[in-house]
């Protein structure tokens, strides 16, 4: 496969995100219980389909892009610590979260934008400024095809 | 500055031109519709990266809300729905 032309040709993310996501769509409206209207079925099933959007999509782009790669590891790692996450925050992690906090107010004075930018675009905390332009920009496109194909998804089941 | 110090240092093995930067943020304005449809060129950096981190957000905001809609829906629509999917997934 061509991986040259598949990058740069949209349909062909649209239909690996489309397929991916309607597949865990499938799978998670035939697990609906017969509660499936109450409001914390509802709020758990707003959690995973929306996981599935994020991650339908990360897998679509795959490991070619920094962003991508970052939400794949983060998904499988929430996965693996799932059941041990609730004991792990001790004190230790709470003063290293504060000492963190102080660097990177020291960093914020050049461009407070910047920073914002790494927060929102995946993996963007370790990106040199170049990588974190391009991955944006990338990143950008691929959630507004993230948008539209889940809108007239939207459409079509209402 | 010393975070330009710094940047240059996380550069590595290439160096980082201004053009380079130039050209990726002259890229990212051309994907942001509040300032494609406005006046072209003179748009400062840190603006193009501001409204990058506005449509981010709310595209993240927009994922969230279809995706309540999504499991709403998924709560009352019946099986033929479910099978309209379904052809719409085998084309």
């Amino acid at each position: 496969m061509n991986l040259q032309s598949s990058s740069s040709n949209p349909n062909f993310l649209k239909l690996r995100f489309t397929k991916g996501f309607l597949r865990a769509l499938m799978r998670i409206y035939r697990h609906r219980s017969k509660s499936s209207s109450s409001p914390r079925e509802i709020s758990q099933r707003y959690r995973r389909i929306k996981l599935a959007a994020d991650a339908s999509m990360a897998l679509a782009v795959g490991s070619r892009r920094l962003w991508s790669r970052a939400v794949l590891w983060r998904i499988r790692n929430q996965v693996r610590n799932r059941h041990v996450f609730v004991k792990r925050v001790s004190s230790h992690a709470i003063k290293k979260r504060a000492q963190k906090k102080k660097e990177e107010q020291y960093h914020l004075a050049y461009d407070d934008q910047e920073n914002k930018l790494r927060k929102l675009v995946p993996g963007g905390a370790a990106m040199d400024i170049c990588s974190l332009l391009d991955e944006a920009s990338h990143y950008i496109n691929c959630l507004t095809t993230q948008v539209k194909m889940m809108r007239r998804i939207a459409e079509i089941c209402s | 500055m010393s975070s330009r110090r710094s940047r240059s240092r996380q550069s590595g093995s290439s160096r980082i031109t201004d053009d380079q930067i130039n050209d990726l943020v002259s890229k990212l304005q051309q994907l942001l519709p509040e300032i494609r449809d406005r006046c072209s060129d003179k748009v400062s950096a840190s603006k193009v990266l501001q409204e990058t981190c506005n449509y981010i957000r709310n595209l993240h905001r927009e994922v969230d809300d279809l995706s309540e809609r999504l499991s709403e829906l998924l709560a009352t629509t019946d099986t033929a729905q479910a099978a309209i999917i379904r052809s719409l997934l085998m084309q």
